[in-house]
């Protein structure tokens, strides 16, 4: 059983070693090609192979949402609006764990030192994240970030369009890449469920991840609702909007990046 | 030399009245807002704020353009008839969609905060629709059309960075592609959204 353990452990090390130098070697060649990751990311060229699995998988997820996350997210609605804030910060607070060492795969040392300086702050004087000390103190715009943003700066494609049951949509990079959180890529894993301390329990984990998607439905209720009674085709949708904030998220840029094609537009205005 | 005068005469006249009729986009966003905002504070029934949202949508909006767009390629094969006819349509869904949307904002404060000039044709004005203890402040960037400085419209609002009118015409292509291209699938289902 030690044996095991060891193996497991040399086993991720050696993944986290092999993904992190692949990481900053292909970050070294493709980091210069901004226009190429938006092209690679742009939403039209996202295939959806499975779109059957996908629907199906969709309206799945539309009825657990109906049955638990909807009412839990209307229910927590009504806290005081310090109460949401302080659950949302400390939410937010956790996921530094895992956007420091993306920062460190994309380069990006400075948001790092940041994002490092951000998380010891709100941890201590924050009260366990629940206030967001370090905005005060001059470090704010917090971006989070995650394996599949590092894999998409190195320059790897989204692959296909899939909608995972209860997570919701992704694409086949941000699904495998969501596999090294498990394989000692996220502190916060690897703290509670890993048990890399006995200060933490499984559950926690779970916890924080259920609250998260209740803050997001809560935070997006009256927008979800809107687009859900006026959409067409609801699937294509939210497709739509997650493929341009990915697109977005791994730019880091809230800039309108080739929000419309002028050239179609001319020729409709002419 | 008399001459001369006359010529800058008529220069400044023609110029300053140009300049007089030319709206700037940030003035004509803010504009818009308060006139929606006023409608959605007023003490009136759902219908009668959509009757009116509806009349401002029609001023402020390019409707007809942001309908070709959204059909995407398609368009070029649409013979006069199919075209007027999906003009109808998308007008019609567009004015209950963008007004059922609106009214349930209830006395909404949108702030313009500033604005980026793209091109002759086209300004991004950013702005911010504050936030309320149900939900969080939301940052709203407006495509203003300007070729027509006198009559600047709407082509597109994009909502923390994710354009409704790409989105849109993501959704139209799913139709599309899940009908063989059939212009008329569309034009039953935006006929269904109407209708309902």
């Amino acid at each position: 059983m030690i044996q095991y353990n060891i193996k497991v452990s040399m086993m991720k090390k050696f993944l986290i070693i092999v993904f992190t130098t692949l990481a900053l070697t292909l970050n070294v060649n493709a980091g210069s090609d901004g226009d190429l990751i938006l092209k690679k990311n742009e939403p039209s060229e996202v295939n959806d192979c499975f779109e059957k699995i996908n629907r199906a998988t969709f309206a799945f997820n539309q009825a657990l949402d109906g049955m638990i996350f909807k009412p839990v997210a209307s229910l927590y609605r009504k806290l005081p609006s310090p109460a949401k804030t302080g659950v949302s910060n400390s939410l937010e607070n956790v996921s530094h764990l895992l956007t420091i060492p993306n920062n460190v795969l994309q380069g990006d040392f400075k948001q790092a030192g940041i994002n490092t300086g951000r998380f010891i702050i709100n941890t201590t004087l924050g009260i366990l994240g629940i206030f967001d000390v370090a905005q005060y103190l001059g470090l704010t715009n917090y971006e989070k970030e995650d394996y599949g943003q590092s894999l998409a700066k190195a320059g790897v494609g989204p692959g296909c369009y899939i909608v995972l049951p209860v997570l919701g949509p992704s694409t086949v990079r941000d699904t495998i890449a969501s596999a090294f959180n498990y394989l000692g890529g996220d502190p916060w894993y690897n703290v509670t469920v890993n048990k890399d301390t006995q200060y933490f329990e499984n559950s926690d984990y779970y916890f924080s991840k259920g609250a998260s998607g209740v803050d997001f439905r809560a935070k997006n209720y009256d927008s979800i609702e809107n687009l859900e009674n006026n959409s067409l085709d609801f699937y294509a949708s939210v497709k739509s909007l997650y493929l341009q904030d990915r697109q977005q998220k791994i730019l880091n840029s809230r800039k309108i990046v080739n929000t419309q094609d002028d050239s179609d537009w001319e020729e409709i205005s002419q | 030399m008399n001459k001369k005068k006359i010529i800058w005469v008529i220069f400044l006249y023609f110029f300053t009245l140009s300049s007089s009729f030319s709206i700037e986009a940030d003035v004509f966003v803010q504009s818009t807002v308060n006139r929606a905002s006023k409608i959605l504070s007023e003490n009136l029934s759902k219908d009668e704020k959509i009757e009116k949202l509806k009349i401002i949508a029609e001023e402020t909006v390019d409707i007809k353009g942001i309908g070709f767009y959204t059909l995407g390629s398609i368009r070029k094969n649409l013979d006069g008839d199919q075209k007027k006819k999906y003009s109808r349509l998308f007008r019609e869904y567009f004015l209950k969609s963008f007004s059922s949307r609106l009214s349930e904002y209830t006395n909404p404060e949108i702030d313009v905060l500033s604005k980026e000039v793209l091109s002759e044709n086209y300004t991004i004005v950013n702005s911010l629709l504050k936030g309320t203890s149900e939900r969080p402040e939301v940052k709203i960037d407006w495509r203003v059309y300007t070729k027509n400085t006198e009559n600047p419209l709407i082509r597109d609002l994009i909502i923390e960075g994710l354009s409704l009118a790409r989105t849109q015409k993501e959704e139209f292509a799913s139709i599309l592609n899940s009908n063989d291209n059939d212009i008329n699938a569309l034009f039953n289902t935006l006929e269904e959204f109407s209708k309902n």
